[in-house]
């Protein structure tokens, strides 16, 4: 690693200012950043650890929806979304159980990572991004691969869930990395069906549109027996074909409907 | 530089560190506690687990500041001051749970954090807690069973090697 300042504001108006600094970089749990920051990928000038800001703690029902703190840890969530299980259950899979206790959601969703659990939780739920300067729906807040709509030294200092009827996520691990190999979340509520796949996709999460409509008429996994995604666009690499992860979209999505109704 | 501090093991430490440095070398280098291995570096083997607040972190991957003020638990305060070994520890030797033991103050940090929560586990929920922590040895089944054993289960069903 190359050398670098530190700071542990104590508010997001603190934090905010210290971005401002030339270089400056947001620390969450750090599990994806220090081993980016160990390849000298990275050269901020200054971290600053969001680890201290007890406005991004904390869990809360607010108008039907559930806020979480960005800075709340995956375990941390596994434990306290009890109103969400289908999240929770995400959130309890991430991972082994030392990620879990540092890996922050506002980190997760602030990195995109293509293969990531929480993007298909918070496109899947339809949630807002709350910042540091606004809030972000989640359908125009991510923007492809490790891209997503935060301008430099934005912060997410918090996640709307809205709570569906009934929800699921179906992981398929990539058992050595422990990431999603392909991951589909599924919500359905009282105005329509959202479903989200992650790890898939050379855009990074994604809405499987014709899924939603089918399952929006009958919300079974026969319903979307006959559909498929194109392999066009799917990551192929050594652990699984273009169409190999095209083919587990369907299947993933199935179980998670089946598992949810 | 800047200066942290932190208990350890019961113990007020502290020492001057650089922004970048890591908990796992603030243990080791500036304290000698060089019972926190470093296998992989990149938080996948989980060689360097440690207790920061009761929760297990890997410490290659937690930057010393970090852990400012925090109650730190390391292997080297697992056994008692005369050198008896704790509940686990006991069980690990008793059922040959290690073998080159590099990955063993892990895996026994690890077992600590399990047992806390969770004091009977079953055989899969063991395995499954220990997805984070890789040994190279002994195929995993004699930790399992020593962590049954610690936790006061019958260890007989387990697969023997
Ligand atoms: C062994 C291992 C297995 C993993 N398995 C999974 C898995 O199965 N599924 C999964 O989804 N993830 C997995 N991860 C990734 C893990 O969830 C990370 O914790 C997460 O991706 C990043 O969160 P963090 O809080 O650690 O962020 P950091 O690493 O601290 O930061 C990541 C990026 O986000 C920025 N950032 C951090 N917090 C904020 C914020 N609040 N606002 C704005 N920007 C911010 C940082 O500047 C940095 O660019 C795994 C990681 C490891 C090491
Ligand atoms: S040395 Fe920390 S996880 Fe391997
Ligand atoms: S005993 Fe050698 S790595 Fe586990």
């Amino acid at each position: 690693m190359y050398e670098f300042e530190f700071a542990r504001p104590a508010s997001v108006a603190e934090a905010v200012k210290a971005l401002s600094e030339e270089d400056a970089q947001a620390l969450g749990g750090g599990q994806t950043l220090i081993p980016t920051l160990k390849q000298r990928l990275a050269m901020p000038s200054t971290l600053v650890s969001l680890s201290g800001i007890d406005e991004m703690k904390g869990i809360h029902s607010e108008g039907g929806q559930l806020v979480i703190g960005g800075a709340m840890t995956h375990a941390d969530v596994a434990e306290g979304a009890e109103a969400y299980p289908a999240l929770a259950a995400l959130a309890g899979q991430i991972g082994d159980p030392a990620v879990r206790n540092r890996g922050t959601l506002g980190g997760s969703i602030a990195n995109n990572d293509p293969a990531a659990c929480y993007p298909a939780a918070v496109l899947g739920s339809g949630a807002t991004i709350v910042t540091s300067a606004r809030e972000i729906a989640a359908d125009d807040y991510f923007q492809g691969m490790f891209t997503t709509a935060l301008e430099e030294g934005e912060i997410v200092t918090a996640v709307k869930f809205p709570q569906p009827e009934v929800a699921n996520y179906q992981k398929f691990l990539q058992p050595a990395s422990r990431f999603a190999l392909v991951g589909v979340f599924v919500a359905r509520f009282a105005d329509g069906v959202r479903v989200a796949v992650t790890g898939a996709s050379e855009e990074g999460v994604f809405r499987w549109g014709a899924a939603e409509a089918a399952l929006a008429t009958d919300f079974s996994a026969d319903a979307i027996s006959g559909l498929t995604v194109e392999a066009d666009g799917m990551i192929g690499d050594i652990h699984g074909t273009k169409a190999y992860r095209a083919h587990l979209v369907g299947v993933m999505t199935k179980r998670a409907v089946a598992a949810a109704s | 530089m800047t200066k942290v501090s932190m208990t350890v093991n019961g113990t007020p430490m502290s020492g001057d560190v650089e922004g970048r440095t890591l908990l796992v070398s603030f243990l080791r280098d500036q304290q000698g506690l060089t019972g926190t291995h470093v296998g992989c570096d990149t938080s996948q083997c989980g060689a360097c687990v440690v207790h920061v607040d009761g929760k297990a972190v890997k410490a290659c991957t937690m930057l010393a500041l970090e852990a400012e003020g925090a109650e730190v638990a390391t292997i080297e305060g697992q056994a008692a001051a005369d050198g008896t070994l704790n509940a686990i520890q006991a069980a690990f030797q008793e059922h040959h749970g290690l073998q080159c033991g590099f990955c063993t103050p892990g895996m026994v940090m690890s077992a600590a954090a399990l047992l806390k929560d969770n004091p009977k586990p079953s055989e899969g929920e063991i395995r499954h807690y220990l997805e984070g922590n890789l040994c190279r040895c002994t195929g995993y089944h004699n930790i399992v069973k020593a962590i049954m054993a610690a936790s006061g289960q019958d260890v007989s069903a387990i697969a023997a090697e």
